[in-house]
């Protein structure tokens, strides 16, 4: 089955990121699980979110009919180095998460919502960064 | 157990899989220039929570001043920003996504999980020599000193510039 348009899945995750202010006072997130994965004295109700986000995920692909145990990676990659790479980009991730205490779910879509400077500010360095890498690892991708 | 966190969890992993946002190559697309996906999820998401809590705290129903802000540490948030989003282009997914890539069967989604759970690992090593001060709940209303409604037009404006330019974009061969 073919992915759903953008825009429609966007206001989807809206309306959840909606609902999550109105019910808990605050916004999604996702770092704050690994976090309490790597330290279980860290207080994060993010873990359960995040396991909701699997059985989600899981429920959508089951019926799109697109649950297979396979690794995703662009046409010149051998699995082996796409792992590795997908394993590096997850270190600077969490590193950088750290860093700006918050990631895409968290700080992007949950402070850009609020209208949060260090989430706007954050947005920009991320795209940025993002084009600015793709000069180097280009041949992952296509 | 929270179920409240769990079920909305469900329905965030939900939408994002629906979106494509599980597959790698889709949302490095973004980077390359091939695909806006993550662009067009991000930002309409955005305006759509943003503009619900405008109106909900409008009408009355909640009150805005109670919605947490994340606090605002400009020189981290750059440099976490960069370091981020370099992660991002190269792994192809993020934090929430890889979950749900790893979720559907995608090894590169669990490897990405991995390297989340070291980079954490490794910045909590590195945290005693770092510390940040926070500027607080700064908000672009309050750092800019106009008021809130004007900002959240200005977000709409700038979302809908976003989506004409990534029409464009994919236009071109």
């Amino acid at each position: 089955m073919k992915y759903a348009n953008a825009y429609v899945a966007g206001v989807g995750v809206g309306l959840v990121l909606l609902a999550t202010f109105v019910l808990t006072g605050h916004g999604l997130g996702a770092i704050g699980a690994y976090s309490r994965l790597v330290d279980p004295s860290h207080e994060d109700w993010t873990l359960y979110e995040l396991l909701g986000v699997a059985i989600g995920g899981a429920l959508s692909a089951g019926l799109a009919g697109r649950l297979r145990l396979a690794i995703a990676r662009g046409p010149h990659v051998t699995p082996t180095a796409r792992l590795a790479t997908a394993g590096a980009g997850g270190v600077a991730m969490g590193i950088g998460a750290k860093l700006a205490r918050g990631c895409t779910s968290g700080l992007a879509l949950s402070g850009g919502a609020v209208l949060s400077v260090g989430a706007w500010v954050f947005i920009a360095c991320a795209f940025a960064a993002g084009y600015a890498i793709m000069l180097v690892v280009k041949r992952l991708w296509i | 157990m929270d179920l409240t966190a769990i079920g909305l969890g469900v329905a965030f992993g939900f939408c994002l899989e629906r979106g494509g946002m599980a597959y790698a190559p889709k949302l490095a697309g973004q980077f390359t220039g091939t695909d806006f996906t993550v662009l067009r999820v991000m930002f309409s998401a955005i305006i759509t929570a943003m503009l619900g809590l405008f109106w909900l705290d409008r009408l009355g129903l909640i009150d805005l001043a109670h919605v947490y802000v994340p606090d605002t540490y400009l020189p981290a948030q750059t440099l976490g920003g960069v370091i981020f989003g370099a992660g991002f282009a190269t792994a192809g997914l993020c934090p929430g996504t890889s979950c749900v890539a790893a979720a559907t069967g995608r090894l590169d989604g669990l490897a990405v999980m991995v390297g989340l759970i070291l980079g954490v690992i490794a910045f909590n090593v590195a945290h005693p020599w770092y510390d940040a001060a926070p500027l607080g709940p700064e908000t672009l209303p309050s750092a800019l000193g106009v008021p809130y409604g004007v900002v959240v037009c200005l977000v709409v404006l700038l979302a809908l510039v976003v989506f004409g330019v990534s029409r464009t974009l994919e236009r071109q061969p």
